[in-house]
């Protein structure tokens, strides 16, 4: 069959599906997002984002439980938040298969910590399966599926950002034809009080016995014949770096890496004069292979963060790396991530900025306000650490001096953010909250969520009404902004934040990029009114600029949010085709 | 008869449409019988940071990323962002640069200052360089956004790939109704090479 180009989250779909996958749920999370933007585009599977991971794989357990084979996909730290059931999920074992492919971010491209997720498969006693290229990523997930119900057990695949995001290529294959199976009721199995969990970790335990036999004859781990002089243990795609830097050397390549073929190492290991272990992140071949009493050299030679590459690999193992002079490139000017022009996000700061408050930010594109010139982030730590973090601040009067408020946006809201309201409103709170609703998961490319009205296949849904969620849960003072009006939102802003009540403000307008708003008309500045004093380039707009000293807007960029006009103190900056006003207004903000 | 190495690399700036041509360049390799595998980052870079896009063609590949000095050819869609990728330049790269300035948000508060000794760095890697101006050739065929195409073109002049596999891979990969102001800034392309 002719080959073609997938994506490593594509061929990940494009597994499932072929392995007669009939659900699956997911919170979005670079690099893991587009496998289940991809597998919705299928008629025969239910998809789903769930409101965040640990619903996600709870759904996918019931779907596998009701004897469908189950997706449950998400990011590194997602599984952070799944982490309760999946560990306890491991026990219960399944009915239809189950798989829980997570995606690590080596280097953290885009997340906010580094940590390797190939310890959740020790720490739950779970087999884990490791592609390095698209090709294994579609093989290798339905092998987990087969894995899964022989073995009566969830599956992990891991991938990283590189297999994630690279095209390579492919033969796709049909789709298996899987029936439904029967809901078998089975406490014993299914319900884990103590006494059936001491049965059920003994069954777990023998099954890590039997998946230990499997690993050791499973073509996934499959040795190389090359030179006896070096052997190298790999899996993921660093294999593939060491391939390239090793063209002559024996390989272990590893598809399964939990739990690791022991005999099979020590074979491979006695052949060859010395092994490297290839690994990105932790140690975690490494350390199990030395406690086996093969000695390899492994982390001794590549560092334990940051992604490989073949330079990396070729440096660590002591091959000269090929480079002449190392061009430095740190000083060029950087191109850090900003705000979009339009973004309501850069209202809000605007509006907040004068009043000078802590913020205890989150995750989504409003962290980006930590940049100069915004500045506006003090802490950010998990996804909806703002409301606990900003009420334990405010709780211990820390925040006598200088006003704190917890910032984020409205998929985080409802990700984890309802159960830090409910603790406001319990423990007497007094902070402030704001929810930056621009009606999208904007971070990772505009999914919908439950107040957006739509589901991920498009259909339309009950949309949650935030506002009432919030004085739902105990809170009194909830307050509706509009972001793009600086003068009114910053009044609200100022208000709540002396109260010594607990408070929510919901400042709200749509991402006009991933809501496909209609471009307004743009703005332009009148050179005889600008004074080039610069404040309308403290707001950080990728439109406006300077030409000549004075301040410009490019047309094509500027999305007409009007933001600038408003902090400009001169009238000089006015929508294009209206004329500035006879005496200008007084700058709504301070320097 | 066995094809050999490629590697390049496609830089620029978030949202100028270089990550579509890099989808465009794979298939077209693809469809000429090589081994694929090409590589980028999503996530953050919509955000108009820095972005790049490796693409290996060849027999066989194993790794997704171009190793150091290794790269062939570097399609740079902004003028300065071919900087950044410097040590992936060796005397065998051709060094294609398309003459648009995009400052970074430092240069445009003024903090900092454009580099203007863009091309004296990059000669001292290599001597095969060429500036093309990809945005005034797309809006004399009607429309700047399909500069991208432009320097597809000027790139697939390099190449070992047949202009009907270019056709082809177009008429895979773009909206119909997008089709032909593509293939004419691709031919564009080619011509602005003067290959
Ligand atoms: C536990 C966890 N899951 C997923 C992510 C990936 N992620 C980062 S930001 C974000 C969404 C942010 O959406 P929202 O709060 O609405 O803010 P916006 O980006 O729209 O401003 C997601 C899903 C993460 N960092 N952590």
């Amino acid at each position: 069959m002719k080959k073609v180009l997938l994506t490593g989250n594509e061929a990940v779909a494009r597994g499932a599906w072929e392995a007669g996958v009939g659900f699956a749920a997911a919170y979005p999370g670079t690099p893991s997002t587009e496998i289940t933007e991809t597998i919705a585009q299928y008629d025969e599977v239910k998809a789903e984002w769930a409101p965040n991971e640990k619903v996600a794989l709870e759904s996918a357990i019931g779907a596998s439980l009701g004897g469908v084979r189950a997706l449950a996909c998400m990011k590194h730290v997602g599984l952070n938040v799944a982490a309760d059931p999946f560990c306890t999920l491991s026990y219960v074992g399944v009915n239809g298969g189950l798989v829980l492919l997570c995606a690590d971010d080596p280097s953290m491209h885009s997340s906010q910590n580094e940590q390797d997720n190939r310890y959740y498969a020790r720490l739950a006693k779970v087999p884990m399966l490791e592609p390095s290229d698209s090709q294994e990523a579609l093989d290798l997930i339905k092998l987990a599926y087969e894995i899964s119900e022989a073995f009566d057990t969830p599956v992990m695949v891991r991938v990283t950002t590189r297999v994630s995001h690279s095209r390579t290529l492919v033969s796709m294959g049909r789709r298996k034809a899987v029936k439904q199976k029967e809901f078998v009721r089975n406490p014993q199995k299914y319900v884990m009080v103590p006494a059936f969990a001491r049965m059920r970790h003994r069954f777990v335990v023998e099954r890590m016995g039997r998946l230990a036999q499997y690993s050791e004859t499973t073509p996934m781990n499959t040795i190389i014949k090359g030179s006896r002089n070096l052997g190298v243990i790999s899996a993921g795609v660093a294999f593939q770096y060491a391939r390239e830097v090793f063209p002559d050397a024996s390989f272990l390549k590893l598809g399964m890496t939990h739990p690791l073929p022991e005999k099979l190492i020590k074979k491979f290991a006695r052949g060859v004069d010395k092994v490297f272990v290839v690994e990105e992140l932790e140690p975690f071949m490494e350390d199990q292979i030395k406690a086996l009493g093969v000695a390899v050299t492994g982390k001794a030679a590549l560092p334990v963060m940051d992604e490989l590459n073949p330079d990396v690999v070729r440096e660590g193992f002591g091959k000269k790396r090929k480079r002449h002079p190392v061009e430095d490139t740190s000083k060029l000017p950087q191109r850090p991530p900003n705000l979009c022009a339009g973004c309501p996000h850069r209202g809000f700061y605007t509006a907040a900025k004068p009043l000078k408050p802590i913020v205890f930010g989150d995750i989504g594109c409003y962290t980006l306000g930590v940049l100069p010139p915004l500045s506006m982030h003090d802490a950010c730590v998990c996804m909806g650490a703002s409301i606990g973090v900003s009420h334990g601040y405010s709780r211990v009067g820390a925040d006598k001096k200088q006003k704190s408020i917890g910032v984020l946006g409205d998929s985080t809201f409802l990700h984890s953010g309802l159960t830090g309201v409910l603790n406001m409103a319990y423990n007497k709170g007094v902070n402030t909250v704001a929810v930056l609703d621009n009606r999208t998961t904007a971070m990772t490319g505009g999914q919908q969520h439950p107040a957006t009205g739509f589901t991920i296949k498009g259909e339309p849904t009950k949309a949650v009404d935030i506002a009432a969620v919030v004085k739902a849960l105990g809170i009194e003072r909830v307050f509706v902004v509009d972001p793009f009006k600086i003068k009114e939102t910053r009044a609200v802003l100022k208000r709540e934040l002396e109260i010594e009540e607990p408070s929510v403000i919901i400042s709200s307008a749509p991402c006009p990029l991933m809501t496909r708003q209609k471009k307004k008309t743009p703005f332009v500045v009148h050179e005889d009114l600008c004074t080039e004093c610069g404040s309308c380039l403290r707001i950080n707009c990728p439109a406006l600029t300077r030409r000549g000293g004075k301040a410009f807007v490019n047309n094509f960029l500027c999305n007409g949010c009007g933001v600038c006009a408003q902090v400009c103190g001169f009238g000089a900056i006015v929508r294009e085709g209206e004329q500035p006003a006879a005496r200008p207004k007084k700058a709504v903000a301070k320097k | 008869m066995a094809k050999e190495d490629c590697n390049i690399l496609i830089v620029g700036v978030g949202g100028q449409g270089n990550i579509l041509a890099g989808k465009v360049i794979s298939q077209a390799f693809v469809a000429a019988g090589y081994d694929v595998k090409q590589s980028e980052v999503h996530g953050m870079a919509q955000r108009g940071g820095a972005v790049s896009a490796h693409v290996r063609a060849g027999e066989k590949i194993y790794s997704p990323l171009v190793p150091e000095t290794s790269a062939h050819y570097i399609l740079s869609f902004e003028y300065m962002e071919i900087l950044r990728y410097l040590n992936y330049a060796g005397p065998q790269t051709t060094a294609l640069i398309n003459d648009l300035r995009v400052d970074p948000p430092s240069v445009a508060s003024g903090g900092m200052k454009y580099p203007d000794d863009t091309l004296d760095r990059v000669k001292q890697k290599t001597k095969n360089i060429l500036v093309v101006d990809a945005n005034k050739v797309a809006r004399e065929i009607g429309t700047e956004r399909v500069f991208n195409s432009v320097l597809v073109g000027v790139l697939a002049a390099y190449l070992p790939i047949k202009k009907n596999i270019w056709v082809k891979v177009y008429k895979e990969l773009v909206k119909e109704s997008l089709l032909d102001i593509n293939l004419k800034a691709l031919d564009a392309g080619l011509a602005l090479a003067g290959r």
